[in-house]
């Protein structure tokens, strides 16, 4: 009987604290646990009695990574407990400040935390030695995508100027437009990501996925749309809680999301939402796929990184476009008068949907509040996949297979901060 | 051979993430600073892992747990210079607001299963439990500031952050007035400088994310909030916030308490 012991006590290049446990006996893995301990920050419980008003604010700061996914959200849902919509202008102007948080976010992750991996470098420092060209493209890809954050929001991390209703103060045309010849730069610098990410070699790993993203006919879904799955599920954003459930393990302090029935495993980002929504992508973005080798459906969750890179494609096309007909817009933001109610919002934050539900009170006050962050949902697919990496890669020498797990992590560009709502890997070998 | 680079590691505690994320947001002299230090501890950016002693530690976040109450202590043990970056490390954060409630009962409201949950009952300041040398504030930090402070740090001089209110930065900036100019609420009078005046310069009163100004007048900021309509439950809401557990707007918050 074989006797290997594997032990990383925590994993780098996350967003947060965690860690991951493997017991393998007779080459079989016997157990296998993502643990997450980011200590417990409570959000849903200390937004109660709070007015409506405050959430958007606080619940940016589940995450540094992706505040703009909980400010829209959070908005969104108080917006329809509030009985209110907001305009067009407001909306478009809300996508363009989303599309610089998926180049940022998507920038971070796959140049910084998981390209690295691929090239068989520590981190992204080793990297730039030896590749100056490409960490300097990324790093000028990623302020680009932060200029629309500055822009549109005030600052890139957890951004000001976005309220219930909309905005504080409508951003000035001349700034917005101010941006084109940055954004189309990043657009060509997009293009060159995927090309250079599609000649990657990537682990030989698929599996079938249950794949869930928001879905509209218009557009990429981004900031709205009804939530879809390969499986034929097609719910209004209301019906969520009726279809998920969060589960409450021993290992972890994020809670596990499930598929109520199934009980299976399934997953949100961005292989999801290409292969929900490729009809929706741009013809430069679905050519540049198609070059980088990526088929119709991507399967292989290491590719992950390639369609990232086709994301923030679109995204600076979709930036560019919005930044194009941007119009100032007056008032700032819907007027609202408080009131009982309550309401639900979904978004796809750069790492898959993001959703909210509050209860109001008739002064508009927070009685409830329910949050879903994308890397609660996916954690269980997360061990899955660890599982049949684990079992189709035994034969590597514990450092090697350490490394694979963490890379198979990092295909999700887990956000841990999010899930407690990071990473340290212990693997038994009996 | 030139001299040894300075060691930084860079410490995660209970946060977002979101304060360093700010040193990989610096794109302009990321390359700069990995050249100029070496790198030696920093979970999200790298794998490698060097031991200590460190010149430079960089923690963000607050303590929230048993664990991480034990292990600030032993990265003090190794670091030259602890510097605090954030809310969340300079006053518990957000978070911070469960030291006003029953712990128990926001277990209960988030966790199906709190028996599994080992917390602290309330979220404070690394200063509360270690020495630190310098704070930096910010919900989050501003990225000018932090490079600033590690340039000080790295040079042995004192960092340039001003104490001072954002009424001041407003002045500087040219920003006019809200509250005088519109009767918007606002934190300024009694909170930091050092995020650029962000929210006046949208049309939004500050909401504090800085924490309070040196010697701040929490007492006469709220009389002033109350001629502009507000109550004392709006008033203790603004002040339990991104800093509810900083002294003084623990204090002011109190009063206004319904």
């Amino acid at each position: 009987m074989e006797t290997r012991t594997i032990k990383v006590d925590a994993l780098a290049r996350v967003e947060g604290e965690g860690a991951l446990y493997v017991r393998v006996k007779d080459g079989v893995v016997r157990d296998l646990k993502f643990r997450i301990f980011e200590p417990p920050r409570f959000f849903e419980a200390l937004l109660a009695g709070r007015p409506y008003g405050d959430a958007p604010d606080i619940t940016s700061r589940i995450c540094g990574i992706c505040p703009v996914a909980y400010i829209v959200g959070a908005s969104q849902a108080m917006e329809e407990a509030l009985g209110v919509t907001v305009p067009e202008p407001v909306r478009k102007a809300r996508r363009l400040l989303y599309c610089g948080e998926w180049i940022q976010s998507h920038v971070l992750h796959t140049y910084l935390l998981h390209a690295p991996d691929f090239l068989g470098f520590e981190d992204s420092i080793q990297l730039s030695k030896a590749h100056p060209g490409v960490v300097e493209r990324a790093l000028d890809l990623k302020k680009t995508g932060n200029r629309i954050l500055e822009v549109l929001g005030g600052r890139a991390v957890h951004p000001v100027n976005t309220r219930v209703g909309g905005f504080w103060k409508a951003p000035a045309r001349g700034e917005v437009r101010g941006m084109l010849d940055a954004l189309k730069r990043a657009r060509d610098e997009a293009l060159a990501t995927v090309r250079l990410f599609g000649g990657f070699e990537f682990p030989d790993y698929e599996d079938d996925y249950t794949f869930v993203a928001l879905h509209h006919g218009d557009e990429y879904a981004i900031d709205r749309g009804r939530i879809v799955s390969n499986r034929g599920m097609d719910i209004p954003v209301g019906a969520f809680e009726e279809h998920f459930a969060e589960e409450h393990v021993a290992h972890s302090n994020a809670l596990h999301g499930m598929m109520v029935g199934a009980g299976k495993p399934y997953l949100v980002g961005p292989l999801a939402r290409y292969a929900l929504n490729y009809n929706q992508l741009s013809d430069l973005a679905k050519e540049a796929a198609r070059d980088a080798g990526l088929p119709r459906v991507v399967r292989n969750p290491f590719k992950s990184l390639v369609v990232r890179a086709v994301e923030t494609l679109y995204a600076c096309e979709e930036a560019v476009r919005l930044a194009e007909e941007y119009e100032a817009f007056d008032p700032a933001a819907v007027p609202i008068t408080p009131r009982a109610g309550r309401g639900t919002g979904c978004t796809e934050a750069p790492r898959g949907i993001c959703y909210h539900r509050y209860d109001l009170d008739g002064e508009g006050r927070i009685a409830s509040a329910n949050i879903v962050p994308p890397t609660s949902q996916n954690q269980k697919q997360i061990e899955a996949d660890l599982l049949g990496v684990v079992q189709a890669n035994l034969h590597l020498p514990d450092d090697k297979l350490k490394w694979r797990c963490e890379q198979a992590i990092r295909n999700y560009d887990p956000c841990i901060s999010c899930a407690t709502h990071f990473l340290a890997l212990t693997v038994e070998r009996d | 051979m030139g001299q040894r680079r300075p060691k930084l590691a860079v410490w995660k505690f209970s946060s977002c993430d979101g304060c360093q994320l700010s040193l990989l947001d610096c794109e302009d002299e990321l390359l700069t600073v990995a050249g100029a230090v070496e790198i030696a501890y920093f979970l999200e950016a790298t794998r490698v892992e060097i031991r200590g002693p460190y010149d430079v530690s960089l923690v963000e976040g607050s303590i929230g747990t048993p664990h991480d109450a034990e292990r600030i202590r032993k990265i003090r043990q190794q670091s030259k210079t602890l510097i605090t970056i954030g809310a969340c490390a300079t006053a518990g954060g957000i978070q911070a607001l469960r030291n006003f409630r029953d712990v128990e009962g926001f277990i209960r409201a988030v966790y199906a299963r709190p028996e599994f949950i080992d917390t602290l009952a309330t979220s404070t300041a690394i200063q509360d439990h270690v020495k630190v040398d310098f704070e930096l504030r910010g919900c989050p930090i501003n990225k000018e500031q932090l490079l600033e402070v590690l340039n000080a740090f790295l040079n042995g001089r004192r960092p340039v952050v001003p104490p001072h209110s954002q009424c001041v930065e407003c002045k500087l900036h040219g920003t006019v007035c809200v509250m005088v100019a519109r009767g918007t609420p606002c934190l300024g009078p009694v909170t930091q400088a050092g995020c650029g005046n962000l929210c006046p310069r949208h049309d939004r009163g500050c909401y504090g994310c800085f924490g309070p100004k040196e010697t701040p007048n929490t007492a006469a900021l709220a009389k002033q909030l109350t001629a502009l309509g507000w109550n004392d439950a709006d008033i203790a809401n603004a002040f339990r916030s991104f800093n509810a557990n900083a002294e003084a707007f623990r204090r002011e918050g109190d009063v206004h308490e319904g």
